[in-house]
């Protein structure tokens, strides 16, 4: 059996977890081995997602913290 | 003392809150401040908002402590109260997106990728770039609820795919389909835009 692109591209996720049966892993992997396209996809998705779960992408406002001390201060006493 | 408190585990922690000690409350939540802010900005997509739901959503996890399940795991337990809280903000605003599960199908309609031949990978310094971090956020707040959410447990928050499920009362199976659609979401409207902190890299028109 031999994957198309489009398939491979369902794959994708499922590749990057691991969590793809053994024997569809093996032929993604041979798929990517030959197929450039393919592996730039791979790539460029897994380097956005090292990106997108950086800390710096979402960070806490200045003084966020001690808003939310002086707040709860206030209500939790009541 | 002070050092006693900081080797004190989580359910320690809730213990002794509910046993009155209420200024442990904040030993408990700070590792979970910047989650549940997250959670709360990509739904509010502003910063005063995100704020003000993300502090009630402390509150009311405060109030409802003894509720808490130690079975569950305390993070998913205050994500989920973050998640509620913003949902019923917005539906009471009534300015519920319309991005809705009705205008997102979760089978069939295939993502197609931002097609390519070479990636060179755009390294985390990048991220010291004001306008590459806003653009990040602007990609993931601008997904449709559904996969925002999800995505953004599994694979900036790392929760595991059960814990992402329990969090957003879905399946598992529902979980890994929103999320593969998530990220080749993200791929394609990413890609290109990265792409062009890099002009040298060949790309391929695609119909």
């Amino acid at each position: 059996m031999v994957l198309d692109c489009k398939h491979v591209w369902d794959c994708i996720s499922g590749y990057l977890d691991n969590t793809l049966p053994r024997e569809m892993r093996d032929l993604v992997q041979k798929h990517l081995d030959h197929c450039e396209i393919c592996s730039a996809i791979l790539d460029s998705t897994r380097n956005i997602l090292i990106l997108t779960a950086d800390d710096l992408v979402f960070e806490l406002p200045v003084g966020f913290s001690e808003r939310l001390h002086a707040r709860l201060d206030e209500e939790m006493v009541g | 003392m002070t050092r006693a408190c900081e080797t004190r585990d989580e359910a320690q922690l809730i213990a002794s809150v509910l046993a009155g000690e209420t200024q442990l409350y904040y030993e408990l939540i700070r590792p979970y401040e910047r989650s549940v802010y997250m959670m709360a900005l990509s739904y509010m997509k502003n910063e005063a908002d995100a704020e003000d739901v993300a502090q009630e959503a402390f509150l009311k996890a405060f109030h409802h402590l003894a509720t808490f399940r130690s079975e569950a795991k305390f993070s998913t337990w205050l994500v989920g109260i973050a998640l509620n809280e913003a949902r019923n903000r917005l539906r009471h605003e009534a300015v519920m997106r319309m991005e809705s599960i009705d205008d997102a199908p979760e089978e069939g309609g295939h993502i197609s990728p931002a097609i390519l031949r070479d990636w060179r990978e755009v390294p985390s310094e990048a991220l010291e770039r004001k306008e590459v971090r806003e653009m990040l956020q602007k990609a993931i707040t601008s997904l449709p609820d559904i996969y925002r959410e999800v995505f953004l447990l599994r694979d900036v928050e790392e929760l595991n795919n059960v814990e992402t499920a329990a969090a957003l009362c879905i399946t598992v199976g529902n979980v890994k389909v929103r999320l593969h659609r998530a990220r080749m979401m993200l791929q394609k409207q990413l890609t290109p835009l990265l792409r062009n902190m890099n002009p040298k890299r060949r790309w391929i028109p695609w119909f």
